[in-house]
């Protein structure tokens, strides 16, 4: 390896509207080496790699590649600098073929001017790297016939093609089995043995502890340390990864001890039970669990264990294969949204502007509209009792904006999530679900959140809080449901709360 | 409200334009005849706009109102169904065949482009074939006095009794659309129909019933259109005035997108295209014209409209830039 790495990215900074997202971080890889870059949600992982493969630009900072200084705005710029990203999202086209996916804009061509596609060459050629990944198919078929896994070597085999000198993964194995994982592994060690070099963004810390030259840890966007291959082991990763002081995040907010939890418990029957739930996305696990009145149940897992389909197939958004879901003790039938809203079970969905609120509706309309046939007489609706009513919500819970008329997209983050949770703050709740209550929300308007989930937790509500954030689940939580792979493979109490403990259920390594 | 307002604009200066170059356009006849038309279009537009706020389309208004048409003709004269039985059958039978639009959209996913497409298709064919292609008059059937005065005739002499009409459905839709529950519903589920149904909404059935209502409306509008015209041809009976109603509804500040628009806004649209077909007349331009004038007005129109959208958007987000930018500054 020659002195001067592939690449050097100093001091980069990056600040988004009311968010310092990275702050002088600093990141070289040499050539033909394996990176890790880890750390938890939000650290700033995906924003670094966002601004090396030229999806957004950086405030500050340098980026070199064999130590020259370069400029990467575009993708298409990165790709000429032989850096190619594979997204945890594919990007591939499943209604095209694999030749078509790897060669796509760099189709080789014929006929001069008529710009025809060289279908000999491009599935020839497309052949050879099919091979080279130890892929069994042609490069013939589509897309949409292929695993997920394979889809996902047809873009590394279309980095390769593209002369791909360094390959970002980002969570590359989330929704890939075991044995696909495996196999993923082999071809990252692979690319390194042919001197390409791959920055690796894991949550699976096990997987870094296998494949990593060296692992970089991000916290809160800035740089928590280094690790080299030697001292790479789960334990100093994850005391990099936490040690912060956000623990006063949840001051006030924190249970206090279990009584609430526990008190209720005895009382058999009482709170909401959910039994043999089989979810569309993994029908072949059943999940139980249940929530005590004034208890708050924490959801863990990696993403794609299933947590989301579960509070979706309760709320009536999504069917379910079998369920069973009672309410001190009474047996109810959830089939659409609307059934849960009138047994006063509510969710507060994940996907806060697709879901949650029409951003384009104003504040007022937005709260109102679950609830709209209270502030009607005869099926119209009366503005009085409709603003009075968003009036008294954005006080109750410090909604800030200057009128309930504004468009809810202008609202931060953390205001619109607060406008989401006062639609079903109108009724009076038993039941509410949040689902990533605080992605994408700055920690003032975290704090803010969390305290009203306690307050409403205090007031008798059962409340499902599912976070994919170690410190939230470990923070809010009287108890720690985790998941994986769409098992519930335990459920913690507040006595075993650990990162370690989450960990090892959440990867469904045992011991 | 602004939409409205450029468009108004927009009207009034054509009244003004036309009216200096031929001052024919102001005479009494000239503007009732045209009221007339604006009643009758403005009445199935209205309908129109309804479902373009859903987010769907709805192309088979004037193949609906051949069948109709036709279906009236022989209800009068052939079968000599009661006025009242035939009128209501008229319309039942239009809501009926949007059930089965809306049904078939929400239930089945079908796009309602497609779904719409086979029922302009099908209902042609069926007023066709049920009239044996045979042009189907009212002749001079006794007991049409009520439906000939609604579609012919003038309120206190004065003011033409489609537009009469237009005015009452009006009224009652924009307290539907603007001030009632479904209103809301309609255009939440317009909007974001995945939020709407986190909401609690039933979207499905919300999106059927605008179906439903659409073709009530063009049942009423084919009704009057029947006995102005006196004669339904059954193949060229309403041909493309499903296009004239989207027309409207996109001129008055729907959004083909869904979840924007209103019922001014759609009346307003109805007499810019109905003051333009009278204005081809009036200032001599070859009525062969007709529809090139009417093309590029709705598409000036539009464009106009998209541009000073995305002004006034880029203009918001530099000052939430800028208002960040400070923030963070201040951090």
């Amino acid at each position: 390896m020659n002195n001067i790495p592939l690449l050097e990215m100093e001091g980069i900074g990056k600040r988004f509207p009311g968010v310092v997202a990275l702050d002088q971080v600093n990141l070289s890889v040499g050539a033909g080496e394996i990176v890790a870059l880890i750390g938890e949600n939000g650290a700033g992982k995906s924003t670094l790699m966002r601004i090396l493969g030229g999806a957004i630009a950086r405030n500050d900072g340098t980026i070199k590649v064999e130590g020259k200084p370069v400029e990467i705005n575009s993708p298409r710029e990165a790709s000429a600098l032989g850096i190619e990203f594979i997204h945890q999202e594919l990007s591939v086209l499943d209604n095209l073929d694999v030749a078509a996916n790897i060669f796509l804009r760099r189709e080789p061509t014929k006929g001069g001017f008529l710009k025809l596609i060289d279908r000999g060459r491009i599935y020839r050629e497309a052949d050879v790297f099919v091979k080279k990944l130890g892929l069994d198919i042609s490069s013939r078929t589509l897309l949409s016939r292929l695993s997920i896994a394979q889809q996902q070597l047809v873009e590394i085999a279309r980095a390769l093609s593209a002369g791909a000198r360094m390959i970002i993964m980002d969570e590359p194995t989330s929704s890939l089995t075991l044995t696909e994982t495996r196999r993923l592994l082999e071809i990252v060690r692979d690319l390194k043995s042919h001197n390409v070099s791959v920055i690796y963004i894991s949550h699976r810390l096990h997987e870094v502890e296998e494949i990593a030259d060296r692992a970089v840890v991000l916290r809160d966007g800035r740089n928590a340390g280094e690790l080299a291959r030697s001292e790479i082991n789960r334990q100093s990763m994850v005391r990099m990864m936490v040690g912060r002081d956000l623990k006063d995040l949840f001051k006030g907010a924190a249970p206090e001890g279990q009584s609430a939890a526990n008190g209720r418990d005895g009382s058999a029957g009482a709170g909401f039970e959910v039994r043999r739930l089989r979810t569309l996305r993994y029908p072949k696990h059943t999940v139980s669990f249940s929530v005590a009145h004034g208890e708050v149940l924490g959801f863990a897992g990696l993403v794609g264990a299933g947590r989301s389909e579960i509070a979706r197939a309760i709320f009536g958004v999504e069917g379910s294969l079998e369920m069973d879901v009672t309410l001190d003790g009474k047996q109810l039938r959830v089939k659409v949204p609307q059934d849960a809203i009138t047994q006063g079970i509510y969710l507060i969905p994940e996907d806060r502007r697709l879901c949650g609120l029409i951003v384009d509706f104003n504040v007022r309309e937005n709260i109102s509209l679950p609830n709209l046939e209270s502030y009607s007489s005869a099926k119209i609706i009366n503005y009085g009792k409709e603003t009075k009513a968003a009036l008294e919500a954005c006080k109750a819970i410090n909604i800030k904006t200057p009128t309930p008329e504004m468009r809810a997209a202008n609202l931060s983050g953390g205001n619109q999530q607060k406008v989401v949770l006062a639609k079903w703050l109108t009724f009076s709740p038993k039941v509410l679900i949040f689902d990533e209550p605080t992605r994408g929300i700055d920690v003032g308007a975290k704090a803010e959140i969390y305290q009203l989930i306690r307050n409403l937790a205090a007031n008798g509500v059962s409340v499902i809080v599912i976070s994919s954030e170690m410190e939230e689940v470990l923070g809010i939580s009287d108890r720690i449901a985790v998941m994986h792979e769409g098992r519930l493979t335990g459920i913690l109490q507040r006595s075993q709360f650990s990162e370690e403990a989450v960990m090892r259920l959440a990867t469904g390594t045992e011991g | 409200m602004k939409k409205e307002l450029g468009i108004f604009i927009l009207l009034i200066v054509l009244c003004i334009v036309v009216s200096i170059i031929n001052p024919n356009f102001l005479l009494a006849i000239n503007l009732q005849n045209l009221a007339r038309q604006i009643g009758a279009f403005g009445i199935f537009s209205i309908g129109l706009g309804l479902v373009i706020i859903t987010g769907g389309i709805e192309l088979s208004v004037g193949s609906m109102m051949a069948l109709l048409g036709v279906l009236l003709s022989m209800m009068l004269t052939q079968w000599d169904y009661p006025v009242a039985v035939a009128v209501l059958a008229c319309i039942g039978l239009a809501m009926v065949l949007s059930l089965g639009h809306g049904l078939l959209i929400t239930r089945l996913n079908m796009q309602p482009f497609i779904v719409t497409l086979c029922g302009l298709l099908f209902y042609r064919g069926a007023a066709r074939f049920i009239s044996n292609d045979e042009t189907k008059g009212f002749g001079t059937v006794a007991g049409l006095d009520f439906l000939r005065y609604l579609a012919n005739d003038n309120l206190f002499g004065v003011l033409p009794m489609p537009f009469v009409l237009l005015l009452i459905i009006a009224a009652i839709t924009w307290v539907v659309l603007h001030r009632s529950v479904y209103g809301r519903y309609l255009f939440a589920t317009g909007r974001n129909p995945e939020a709407a149904r986190y909401a609690g909404i039933d979207t499905k059935n919300i999106v059927t019933l605008t179906y439903v209502i659409s073709g009530a409306l063009t049942a009423i509008s084919g009704i009057i259109f029947a006995f102005y015209t006196n004669s339904v041809s059954p193949a060229n009976h309403g041909n493309a005035y499903e296009l004239y109603g989207i027309a409207a509804a996109v001129l008055g500040g729907c959004s083909l997108r869904g979840g924007e628009g209103s019922v001014v806004g759609i009346i307003i649209g109805t007499a810019l295209l109905q003051v333009l077909r009278n204005l081809v007349n009036l200032l001599g331009i070859p009525s062969s014209l007709d529809f090139a004038v009417m093309g590029a007005v709705i598409l000036i129109g539009v464009m106009a409209d998209q541009i000073f959208t995305d002004r006034r958007n880029r203009r918001q987000v530099a000052l939430m830039r800028e208002m960040s930018a400070g923030e963070v500054q201040s951090n």
